[in-house]
């Protein structure tokens, strides 16, 4: 199982936790397992062809999955998974 | 019988090579010469030292040495007023290790007699002593750092959670001159979290309220208020005033407006963004680093990305993620440490957990890619169709 770091506008997705444990032995399977579990997050993450939105960066540990294999990067116990939107919030 | 002072200089000439003048001001004006550590107190220097020199007095040579010398093989000059603290200082160098240490022969007076170049330093009034004692005190900022911040231009965009922390902290600093850019007024909402702002204040707009706390805290700092919001029109004229961009925008047209304007008028951007107990915090400098586009290529959605406003914001969260953001900004205006270029910090206020991402630039980046076309371009536009119409709008590539 790899943990999923859910980020603050998609906990209500997912009964408001922080991480997720979820399957898979690459990102894309992981990612789907998350979307599985919580369908809620598949809307919000996934384009209607089952693809990951370009404004959804993955995180594989600390390394952008966009530069390792993207959905295809290999994952596995003990890696982590972050999700992450770009925040606007700052001064109002 | 004790030694006397006589005795410790003509000992310390036993192992300290002297080293005259005129042997050594080619290679000084060169600016190929030894580290040259001049050990007098400070009104002394402040008549004047050896071009390049460093000021550690003797009181002090100790404890700060290491902060300026780096290697103890490293060549250096030790210079005083007429050459026997020097000789001194220069034996307590070789003690603490430092193997190639020379003493200027006849110290700073011989040097002015040959006519050797002086440099007068530029110093800080008895009341900038005073009030920058801390910041003159840490080896890294020093008295030279200091005088920096003070010509130094840091412009906030927004006045708000992550301005108001941040431009209290820049104006304590000594930031000489700060610009306020918010086109909005203080509500009695905003003072959980905008400390800038006060009661009394309630229905000002938020720059000039900003101005009136700065003026209170440090009458020194200029304060520029901006009382308009950042646009196409006048965003490159804002930045070029500047050294440094802080963003603390609230909305992700102006984000990327900035992004963008920052790599064209390559003024360094520090970003942080913040959402109930969450902040991201992350230093674009123009080309030498990633910019926020190679971060995010583009915006979520709205009901991916809601507002403070909308969503809620703990309020001592903007503290943390503005004075991670001044702290940034002073490094980046004294060139020391490592900045969050690179890399993204994301706090977990609610786990307590600092965790950090590698952002790397995209060799695609629409806006600071070999290949960008770069131009400032219609962001509202852009950040509500993105995913629709966005190649056409601001350039990107799929």
């Amino acid at each position: 199982m790899t943990i999923v770091k859910i980020p603050p506008v998609l906990r209500q997705a997912v009964g408001g936790e922080r991480t997720v444990q979820a399957a898979g032995t690459t990102v894309g399977e992981v990612l789907g397992n998350l979307c599985d579990q919580h369908p809620a997050v598949g809307a919000q993450i996934l384009t209607p062809e089952g693809d990951l939105h370009k404004y959804v960066n993955v995180y594989v540990n600390d390394e952008d999955a966009r530069l390792l294999q993207w959905t295809d990067t290999p994952v596995g116990t003990g890696d982590t998974v972050l999700i992450l939107p770009a925040m606007a919030g700052g001064s109002r | 019988m004790s030694p006397t002072y006589q005795d410790l200089i003509a000992r310390a000439r036993e192992v300290i090579p002297e080293v005259e003048p005129s042997d050594v001001a080619p290679r000084v004006e060169a600016g190929d010469g030894p580290l040259i550590v001049d050990v007098r107190e400070t009104g002394e220097w402040d008549q004047g030292h050896l071009p390049g020199a460093v000021h550690i007095p003797r009181g002090f040579l100790e404890s700060r040495i290491g902060g300026v010398a780096g290697d103890t093989g490293r060549e250096m000059l030790v210079s005083c007023a007429g050459g026997q603290r020097s000789l001194l200082a220069a034996v307590t160098l070789r003690d603490m290790g430092y193997t190639n240490v020379s003493s200027l022969a006849g110290g700073f007076a011989r040097w002015k007699q040959n006519d050797h170049p002086v440099e007068v330093p530029r110093i800080l009034t008895p009341a900038q002593r005073s009030r920058y004692s801390r910041h003159v005190l840490i080896p890294e900022v020093g008295e030279e750092g200091q005088l920096k911040l003070l010509d130094s231009k840091a412009l906030l965009i927004g006045a708000g959670g992550l301005g108001s922390p941040a431009a209290y902290y820049l104006a304590a600093a000594g930031v000489g001159t700060i610009g306020l850019v918010d086109d909005d007024v203080v509500d009695e909402s905003n003072l959980q979290r905008q400390i800038i702002h006060t009661t009394d204040r309630v229905g000002m707009n938020k720059g000039e309220s900003g101005r009136e706390a700065i003026r209170a805290l440090n009458p020194e700092v200029q304060v520029n208020v901006h009382p308009f919001r950042v646009t196409r029109d006048n965003v490159l004229d804002l930045l070029s005033g500047y050294d440094v961009v802080v963003d603390g925008a609230d909305n992700f047209p102006t984000r990327y407006l900035l992004a963008d304007a920052a790599l064209m008028t390559k003024t360094p951007l520090v970003h942080a963004s913040i959402l109930r107990f969450e902040g991201h915090a992350s230093v674009f400098v123009p080309y030498d680093g990633p910019c926020y586009r190679c971060l995010f290529p583009e915006p979520p959605p709205p009901d991916l990305a809601p507002s403070c406003g909308e969503a809620g914001v703990l309020g001592v969260l903007c503290g943390v993620m503005g004075n991670i953001q001044a702290t940034e900004a002073i490094k980046v205006l004294l060139g020391i440490g490592d900045t969050l270029s690179g890399r993204l910090l994301i706090y977990d206020a609610l786990g307590m957990t600092f965790t950090e991402l590698k952002v790397r630039r995209d060799p695609d980046c629409p806006s600071c890619g070999p290949a960008a076309d770069l131009r400032l371009r219609d962001y509202e536009a852009w950040c509500a169709g993105v995913g629709t119409h966005a190649s056409e709008v601001a350039g990107a590539t799929a």
